[in-house]
């Protein structure tokens, strides 16, 4: 939609924004740096508005929290749209003097009334209607979103039709207003930005274009694929179909964080060849042919961007242990034993040749990286200070720029129906104290660890005939597990919540669908459907 | 604030009590909940949701507690320190009715432990209970009725113990003649449910005279009037009241102290009970004259009827439109906890929090309650500033000496043929004071005297000729303080005396400062072993301990409690007095 992946504003601005909406994003576990900002918007007088199936600890801060049903976000978006729309909230002048395509989305969102999508989502009109008109009357507003939006089979509809709502009410471009995708990890932002997409050369230029391609080819000397490589969702179905066969896993768990687990497990036994490189033997790596041990973030030279688009430098403080290397050490050593004259860059020097490469980045030398504290990207040269916030140009007028159009999405109901058999809906998350597969955290002891259980309303507990701790049966169309359970207020009856930590215990992907968005080929972790068999056993 | 929720529910009948101070819950089918800024704007009214569920079931449940807590999004770890903070709030009771027996220095003049005996003889459980400001009247009880309320009785006897049946205040409990009175001049002869009968009596006049003159006008005269704050830090009235009209911003508050819990006090309470209209028409005055839009009388828990007859005085003021169209005022009631009349501990509380005090300054003129700009005095104070309006600064200032102006009411009990509340003016000392009680009971020579209550000081039969003013008091080194003036017949044994204070510090100590938190304990902890003749060390050993332990707690020590923690027994000490240790 706006061409580059990363969020258009800054964390300053949601300090100092009129309304929060965080959309799926439990940010205050998943995210903590940034929802202390979050807070400090809230100290400053922001009201926040939190949508999320679970009351979290994110929604508990909220004015007000809406518990729409799992992957109901489309029908919810709509509808505010569609109210907004009703009301004459929109902003008309910005509609028409930097968008296109409002009439396809007005007669799209037409359909979703507030009554229908209180039917879909399940929350009460009123509410919808509370939301569409704090975020249609807000002077500034900011919508912020993270896993619950993107771990969908229509992740990027979901994604869209947030878009939708920042253009038809001008909340974008404009300090204070904007859309924050808040990345769960500190460099997943850079390692997008340099290109670790399968459709995009770094900074975000496209692959498929031949001018850029043609570019970058002079630069490093090499001829780059024509067509956009494969997104790991058509990678298992090219392992499924045997025509991928050899794979090299970079700083990833996929047997373990990846959906449907038994089928992963097949899938990566059927390779001929994997080779894992990681600063820990994974569960992946132990299946690998070879392994090469990585160095750790102390331990490298280099820069993290985080999710405000801000480049920061990275310093070594230490060695790393044994025969562990540096990633670009390990790259160049491997490109060498192929046979190519690569000798291997220092950190900056790989720094400096993304610069050329990365209209983003030309900007940033290690020196004004210093200097400046970090430099938020586009910083296209040394003139630049880098940009607060994207997408300013939607404001001059005329905008002499691409207009941002509208993408009309409708709601598509999770694959993994909910039926008299598997009538719960479970949906995976992260905890606090924990991170993904607990490659990296578990390792350490945390007072606030929950270990693999299955959480579970008190009215659903009671239905179940079970008491906390005692274990349940969880089964899925794909597989079943046992986890002890732990009953949390934060969930309605028919809403179950795993935490996706400890597959080695609990392992919750062996339950989940692997059914992805043919966009992103981000898979639908949120959304599966359980059935809970009572086993009697205690866990104690 | 992070909410990590109790999966206990409340019941019906709690969710309704809850409900009905917080509002209809708003949250629909676990679909919707609001809570964020309009959930936290309502923390004030944690302690008042808290009396709603122990009023309707004798007992805070953890289910009702879950459920204050998920509607205010107050934490329940917190939530829970708050309730076992105060005395009144039981969180791990049963349901059902309580009794509350004061075993407090003049309730056990007066035969408490035979009342403590007589229950439990029949197996019936009771709280022993701090002062309940019954000591006119002593023994006293309160009791509980969940659905009915609280109520007091006084006097009891062990008989009827078990089975209290509610007392009203009986008027005209003052043992003076009314007509040469000024502060009690309404007791017993203005219906205190009427504001009728109070207009009869000319009240509202003085409110209407000060709306005439302006509130610089009013100021003027309180500066004039020379009336100095009598709660006991004897401020001056017109500077402090200055203070808060002078003091920047739109949001100001004014408060009436009535968390009267200094063991031997009940002026206030009689004030409250007997005149309720008067305290009403003093806090307009005072919301009038500083600014304020919003006054708060603060009750002590434990008294119930002060608190219902200020509530119907409210409501009946409001009613009559004389409130003031920009002034509105509540009442709030403390839930047993002594250290609430400090005034920062009050501000704490009436926040939702525990009844710990700030250090001062900023003061409370400018930075107090919720942080803003507030005026705060106690009732007797509030009454004498109406009075100052009333007469004028100067006719006031010529009441008493230059120094102490007005009249001035002392609480006598314990050992004299009649308790009671007397006014005097400034100047009128000790004996004449104890005269008018009707000297010492049953014929017995005195003892000592114990004034400004269990943070008072002891006196012997020298003090008797001290003229009762600031000056002379502290001259003297006894101390007018709350208007305590607890009197001891000869050949009392004070060992016990001095034990239950130290117990009552020790309970009502909020633990904040350190030295007080440990001290009151170890000043327990000393008497107890010299009262039973094993002393750690020598009992000279022990003495130095208790004078170590005092002089800490004195100077590191952020508020009153702590400050005055040690003065009775230390005074009691200097003194010699009998079954103490010399």
């Amino acid at each position: 939609m706006f061409g580059a992946g990363g969020g258009t504003s800054s964390y300053q601005e949601i300090e100092e924004t009129d309304l929060i909406v965080m959309w799926g994003s439990n940010a205050r576990e998943t995210h903590p740096i940034f929802f202390h900002h979050v807070l400090k918007g809230v100290r400053n007088g922001a009201r926040m508005f939190a949508v999320d199936p679970r009351r979290t600890s994110t929604a508990a801060w909220a004015d007000v929290w809406l518990g729409i049903d799992v992957g109901s976000d489309i029908a919810l978006a709509n509808a505010v749209g569609r109210e907004i729309i009703a009301q004459g909230m929109h902003d008309t002048e910005f509609i028409e003097a930097a968008t296109e395509s409002f009439e396809d989305y007005a007669a799209t969102v037409d359909d979703y009334t507030l009554e229908r999508a209180s039917r879909i989502t399940g929350v009460p009109a009123s509410a919808i209607q509370e939301l569409a008109h704090a975020y249609g009357s807000a002077e500034t507003a900011q919508i912020c979103w993270t896993l619950g939006i993107t771990e969908h089979h229509n992740a990027t509809d979901n994604v869209l039709a947030l878009i939708n709502l920042a253009l038809l009410t001008g909340h974008v471009g404009r300090y204070g207003s904007g859309l924050v995708p808040v990345r769960g990890q500190n460099n997943v932002q850079g390692g997008g930005d340099m290109g670790a997409l399968p459709n995009k050369l770094p900074g975000f230029q496209d692959v498929e274009d031949e001018v850029l391609r043609e570019k970058c080819e002079g630069i490093w000397g090499c001829m780059i694929p024509p067509e956009a490589g494969w997104h790991i969702s058509r990678m298992h179905e090219a392992m499924d179909e045997g025509v991928l066969r050899c794979l090299y896993v970079l700083g990833e768990n996929p047997l373990q964080s990846e959906a449907d687990a038994k089928r992963m497990r097949e899938r990566l036994e059927s390779l001929e060849f994997m080779v894992a490189q990681d600063i820990f033997l994974t569960a992946t790596a132990e299946l690998a042919d070879v392994v090469f041990p990585a160095a750790g973030w102390a331990e490298s030279e280099g820069t993290f961007t985080s999710s405000e688009r801000r480049v920061q430098r990275v310093r070594k403080a230490i060695d790393p242990p044994g025969e562990a290397l540096d990633d670009i050490e390990i790259l160049a050593q491997l490109a060498r034993a192929m046979g190519h004259d690569f000798p291997t860059p220092t950190a900056q020097e790989a720094w400096d040749e993304l610069r050329e490469v990365s209209p983003l980045h030309g900007g940033m030398s290690y020196e004004r990286l210093e200097a400046m504290g970090g430099i938020q990207w586009p910083c296209p040269d040394e003139s630049s200070d880098g940009e607060l916030f994207l997408h300013g140009r939607l404001w001059e007028r005329p905008v002499t720029t691409r207009r941002a159009p509208f993408f009309p999405v409708e709601y598509a109901a999770p694959v993994d129906e909910l039926t008299e058999e598997f009538p719960t809906r479970l949906t995976t998350g992260r905890r606090l104290d924990s991170y993904n597969t607990g490659v990296q955290s578990g390792r350490y002891k945390s007072p606030r660890r929950i270990e693999g259980a299955i959480d579970l309303s008190p009215e659903d507990g009671a239905e179940l005939g079970v008491a906390e701790g005692e274990k349940v049966r969880v089964v899925s169309r794909r597989g079943s597990l046992e986890a002890p359970v732990r009953f949390d207020d934060s969930l309605r009856p028919g809403l179950a919540f795993m935490s996706v930590h400890f597959p080695d215990e609990t392992d919750v992907n062996v339950l989940t669908l692997d059914a992805w968005d043919p966009k992103s080929g981000t898979a639908e972790f949120k959304a599966t459907a359980i059935r809970l068999e009572p086993i009697g056993a205690s866990a104690s | 604030m992070d909410l990590r929720l109790m999966l206990d529910r409340p019941t019906g009948a709690e969710r309704a009590a809850v409900d009905a101070i917080l509002g209809a819950d708003q949250s629909i089918n676990g679909r919707v909940v609001y809570g964020g800024r309009s959930a936290r704007a309502q923390r004030h009214l944690l302690l008042p949701a808290l009396h709603a569920v122990q009023d309707a079931s004798g007992t805070v449940s953890r289910g009702a507690l879950a459920y204050i807590c998920d509607r205010l999004t107050v934490p329940p770890a917190e939530a829970y320190g708050v309730a076992t903070f105060y005395a009144l709030f039981d969180v791990d009771g049963a349901p059902g009715p309580s009794i509350h027996v004061c075993d407090d220095i003049v309730c056990a003049q007066y035969g408490a432990e035979d009342l403590c005996a007589a229950l439990d003889d029949r197996g019936t459980s009771y709280h022993r209970s701090p002062c309940l400001g019954q000591c006119d009247r002593a023994p006293a009880v309160m009791f509980h009725e969940p659905g009915t309320g609280y109520g007091t009785a006084a006097p009891v006897d062990p008989e009827s113990v078990a089975t209290p049946v509610f007392d009203e205040m009986p008027p005209g409990l003052v043992h003076q003649d009314l007509s040469e009175l000024t502060l009690l001049s309404r007791v017993g002869v203005v219906d205190p449910n009427s504001i009728d009968s109070y207009r009869e009596a000319g009240g509202f006049e003085t409110l209407s005279r000060a709306r005439e003159m302006g509130p610089d006008a009013v100021i003027d005269e309180l500066k004039r009037s020379n009336l100095r704050g009598r709660g006991g830090a004897a401020f001056p009235i017109g500077i402090k009241w200055e203070g808060v009209r002078n003091a920047a911003g739109p949001e100001k508050y004014v408060i009436a102290n009535g968390d009267e819990s200094e063991p031997g006090t009940f002026k206030d309470r009689l004030l409250m009970e007997s005149d309720p209209f008067a305290v009403v028409e003093a806090m307009a005055l005072y919301g009038f004259t500083t600014g304020a839009t919003q006054g708060y009388i603060y009750v002590r828990g434990e008294y119930p009827t002060a608190e219902r007859r200020l509530r119907n005085a409210i409501f009946q003021t409001e009613r009559a439109r004389l409130m003031g169209d920009d002034f509105s005022l509540e009442v709030r009631r403390g839930a047993g906890a002594y250290i609430c009349g400090e005034e920062t501990a009050l501000f704490a509380s009436i926040e939702g929090h525990r009844g710990e005090p700030r250090q001062k300054p900023p003061f409370p003129t400018e930075s107090g309650v919720f942080g803003k700009p507030t005026g705060i005095n106690n009732i007797e104070t509030l009454l004498a500033a109406l009075h100052v309006v009333a007469i004028g600064g100067e006719a006031f200032a010529a009441i008493g000496t230059g120094q102490s102006t007005g009249p001035k009411l002392f609480c006598v009990s314990g050992a004299v043929e009649r308790p009671g509340v007397y006014e005097v003016t400034f100047g009128t000392t000790l004996g004449e004071l104890l005269q008018l009680a009707g000297g010492v009971r049953d014929g017995k020579d005195l003892g000592a005297v114990l004034m400004g209550g269990a943070a008072g000081v002891f006196a012997d039969r020298s003090a008797l000729d001290v003229p009762l003013t600031f000056e002379d008091t502290r001259t003297a080194g006894t101390t007018i303080g709350s208007g305590s003036v607890i009197f001891f017949a000869d050949r009392t044994d004070f060992g016990p005396v001095l034990a239950r204070i130290a117990r009552f510090f020790r309970d009502e100590s909020c633990g904040q400062c350190v030295p007080c938190r440990i001290g009151t304990v170890r000043q327990e902890e000393a008497l107890t072993r010299l009262a039973s003749g094993m002393p750690l060390g020598s009992v000279d050993d022990e003495r130095k301990r208790l004078d170590d332990l005092a002089l800490v707690m004195t100077d590191a020590s952020i508020c009153g409690l702590g400050q005055t923690a040690s003065s009775a027994v230390q005074s009691a000490m200097r003194l010699g007095l009998p079954g103490v240790p010399a």
